[in-house]
């Protein structure tokens, strides 16, 4: 798959809390409404600025905290193509494959707000046409491959009625 | 041989020998879910048609996060709940019970089980020698029907303490070292095994505070062999007959051993907006407060609330210093209310929050006002963590935090113990 798309910029530890505030608990049941406030405490205009097909770029450890999966859930619902990140916490990392949103790590350093980015996630190249480079990254361990491949955790179930990793 | 607590733990539960990096489906012993995950993980379930238990004793519903409900959504997430546990058989754990993860260990979970729970705190339960970890609501939803999951064995870090705290000190103070040490990304993906003398002489509430914060360095789990603290608490609870050893191999693997000695830990303080930014209280003495939180599913237990109280007895908040207590179960409430500490926090001009995660989590009950400080026994401390992007969060022990809520400033506790 190949995901093409614009970047906004993120910093260093983008919390679960900074992507879906604790503060919108009441939005949970009504994810359309949430994804309107997408980070919204890390850039309270972004959801207003950003378009559908975004890449978000960020620093180290990117979804640390809370294990909610709000979080990856109203990205992509938002709209967001996929995450690059130096590093990701473990629970958004595993939260956002079981909802299919793509979560791509490497050297973002390499990457600033409003360049344009061509991803191939199966090859695990990032091309960036702004800056003229190419990135490579390592691929996703094969458990994950498989259960993105099958649409999400809650889809790879539904076919399989089992785990069937390998 | 040569297994780590969390190497042992998942090859008993996938019946085979698995080392760190494999990845294994494993048999679940216990699911939680709370109001802020579970109704999503039973959205997904409904998607598939796929709405039970597969062990209902062992799956537990908790209405923690936002009790009493502030909303009306919140109560319908609340009904959901319910409906759940009336359909599957599942228990449900309604508002005035208590936090989970303090609940799951006074209830549930025994040394040796494997717990999955969708709030990233589940980890605390690893106190009792158990495989615990957070996960999310999907993950929990598929662990709850089909009772079982897939992991990747993790690798260890063991943290090996030696000596006595010095006065003033506490395992609050200890696991706010070691997470800014390490960073609160410096154990992504591991486990930590927390060992030593002073983790042999370590109360379960002591340890309980340090596995609940092993997320906030990043691991997937905090673990402590089980023994005869262990041992005793289980008994405390009527569970005497659950106690099993669990131990790591004499020459288990580690990725990495970390030696600390406990008497050289000051009273640490995490200033906003990182767990990792850390500083001894010198350096953090002196800044104002305008809340003081004690509670929580981090430092809310007997042993925390007792030494508040000590040190709150007869004094009064600092008049521009709100002092908040959330004792985190019902058992909890109770035993504080026998033993008089209750008393004595009203009296110091303390409001009582009922059991449950209140301000922490930033849904009602405490939300700072824009440039508001609080100091907190929580575990957490990001912007916009307790309701207010424009607010800032500092964590410390609940003997800082009560000897802060007198003076208004963050205070070192030793200058009132």
């Amino acid at each position: 798959m190949i995901l093409q798309g614009k970047v906004w910029k993120f910093g260093d530890d983008v919390s679960t809390d900074l992507i879906a505030p604790g503060r919108l608990f009441h939005l949970r049941s009504n994810l359309q409404e949430f994804a309107k406030h997408v980070l919204e405490d890390a850039d309270p205009e972004f959801a207003k600025k950003m378009s559908k097909g975004d890449f978000v770029a960020a620093g180290k450890n990117f979804g640390l905290g809370s294990s909610r999966e709000h979080a990856p859930t109203i990205m992509k619902i938002a709209g967001i193509n996929g995450v690059l990140a130096k590093s990701f916490a473990r629970i958004f990392y595993r939260n956002a494959i079981n909802v299919g949103l793509p979560v791509i790590q490497c050297d973002t350093d390499k990457i600033d707000e409003g360049d344009e980015l061509e991803v191939d996630l199966e090859e695990g190249k990032l091309i960036n046409k702004t800056k003229d480079i190419q990135l490579t990254f390592p691929p996703l361990p094969p458990v994950m491959r498989k259960i993105l491949s099958d649409g999400g955790l809650l889809s790879h179930i539904q076919k399989y009625k089992d785990f069937q990793l390998k | 041989m040569n297994k780590t607590i969390a190497e042992k733990i998942i090859s008993e539960h996938c019946e085979r020998e698995v080392q760190a990096g494999d990845f294994v489906v494993a048999k679940v012993d216990i699911c939680l879910v709370q109001d802020g995950t579970g109704p999503l993980a039973i959205r997904q379930l409904q998607k598939i048609n796929l709405e039970k238990a597969q062990n209902p004793q062992k799956v537990v519903l908790f209405i923690d996060h936002a009790v009493p409900s502030p909303r009306k959504e919140l109560s319908n997430d609340h009904i959901t709940l319910r409906e759940f546990a009336r359909k599957t058989g599942a228990c449900l754990s309604d508002i005035g019970n208590g936090i989970c993860h303090q609940v799951i260990v006074e209830s549930f979970v025994n040394p040796g089980d494997i717990l999955i729970g969708a709030d990233s705190h589940s980890c605390t339960a690893g106190a009792l020698g158990a495989f615990a970890t957070g996960m999310g609501s999907t993950d929990v939803a598929i662990g709850i029907a089909l009772g079982k999951t897939w992991l990747r064995v993790p690798e260890t870090f063991k943290i090996s303490v030696e000596g006595d705290f010095q006065k003033g000190v506490y395992p609050k103070d200890l696991m706010l070292y070691i997470i800014g040490l390490i960073g609160a990304d410096g154990a992504t993906y591991k486990a930590l095994e927390f060992d030593g003398e002073t983790i042999q002489k370590m109360s379960l509430s002591g340890r309980l505070t340090l596995c609940n914060m092993a997320v906030e360095a990043g691991a997937k789990t905090g673990l402590i062999a089980s023994d005869a603290v262990t041992r005793a608490f289980l008994e405390n609870q009527g569970r005497g007959d659950k106690f099993r050893e669990i131990k790591p191999d004499a020459d288990a693997t580690y990725e990495r051993i970390i030696n600390l000695r406990a008497p050289e830990i000051q009273p640490t303080i995490s200033l906003p907006h990182t767990v990792d930014n850390t500083v001894t209280i010198e350096e953090a003495k002196g800044i104002k407060i305008d809340q003081v939180f004690i509670g929580t599913c981090t430092n809310g237990r007997m042993e925390d609330l007792q030494v508040a109280a000590q040190i709150l007895k007869g004094k009064n908040r600092h008049p521009n210093t709100r002092l908040i207590i959330g004792p985190p179960s019902r058992d909890i409430y109770l035993k504080s209310i026998k033993e008089g500490l209750l008393e004595v926090f009203i009296r110091a001009g303390a409001v009582i929050l009922p059991p449950g995660c209140g301000p922490c989590v930033g849904v009602h009950e405490g939300a700072l006002g824009d440039g508001e400080r609080c100091l907190s026994t929580q575990n957490r401390n990001f912007l916009g963590r307790m309701g207010n992007p424009k607010g800032f969060i500092y964590l410390g022990s609940p003997a800082t935090a009560a000897a802060s809520a007198i003076k208004g400033e963050i205070t070192d506790p030793r200058e009132v113990l």
